[in-house]
């Protein structure tokens, strides 16, 4: 199943808010061994709402997910993450290409604050390899 | 350029679990071997973006509470995961440019000798 081309340029509605907690940001330091004294998050954790907007994509192109392999990630950050924060990630589809049986989705989130301020800008590179792929 | 320490990490599947708990992602192929490869995987592999959250652990070790301002890679090669004992991930780095307070690290991510992400890099106010 191909994806549909019409999707490139398309955004979709933005992620219910999602509120940073130092529990949370403790949580995710923990999986790679770290011990979270209090301050910004980590580099990678803005991928938790930048996740969620991808499901949300997913399941709106009825896309499965055991079918996606994750080919690049970027952040660039306007400021730190940090306990408090009450965010949203908005997702737009920024390329789509056929490569060999697979669609390699690009895709930009931008993830913004309670009063709508850019925090994080965060792309990412979906491999999607269709069932006959 | 300066080098700065390699860091070693080893990931289990125990900690694949806990990552998916942390950030949500509970893609099955990093959980299950069957799903993993039915979609033509060598096994279950890490999350790419665990794998890159322990190159962020090492920045963040070498430059301890700087600011990232922005980090990015290519996920070029699955680690693969085995059930016993887990598999080992090396993250080098050298500093690569400094300049107007951003320091650009460079980094190189191994396991088993073979690189796994694709120009990693961090920039960090450091």
């Amino acid at each position: 199943m191909p994806v549909d081309q019409s999707l490139v340029g398309r955004s979709f509605p933005p992620t219910p808010a999602f509120a940073v907690t130092e529990e949370g940001v403790a949580a995710f330091v923990a999986t790679t061994g770290g011990e979270y004294a209090g301050g910004p998050a980590p580099a990678t954790y803005p991928i938790v709402l930048a996740f969620d907007a991808m499901n949300a994509f997913l399941q709106s192109e009825q896309v499965e997910l055991h079918r996606i392999v994750h080919g690049e990630q970027r952040f660039g950050y306007e400021r730190p993450v940090v306990p408090g924060d009450v965010l949203t990630a908005t997702l737009t589809v920024s390329s789509l290409r056929q490569i060999g049986g697979a669609d390699i989705i690009g895709t930009t989130s931008a993830i913004t604050d309670a009063d709508g301020t850019l925090v994080c800008t965060t792309s990412a590179t979906l491999v999607h390899k269709g069932a006959d792929a | 350029m300066s080098e700065l320490a390699t860091q070693t990490f080893t990931i289990t599947r125990d900690d694949l679990v806990r990552y998916a708990a942390a950030s949500g992602d509970h893609n099955p192929i990093h959980q299950d071997e069957a799903v993993a490869t039915s979609v033509g995987l060598p096994g279950v592999i890490a999350h790419g973006m665990y794998t890159m959250a322990l190159a962020a652990r090492a920045v963040d070790s070498w430059f301890p509470g700087a600011e990232v301002v922005s980090l990015g890679c290519k996920f070029t090669q699955p680690v693969v995961v085995p059930a016993e004992h887990g598999v080992d991930l090396e993250v080098a780095g050298v500093v690569s440019t400094v300049q107007d307070g951003l320091t650009t690290v460079a980094l190189t991510v191994t396991s088993g000798g073979q690189k796994v992400l694709g120009m990693p890099r961090a920039v960090v106010r450091a």
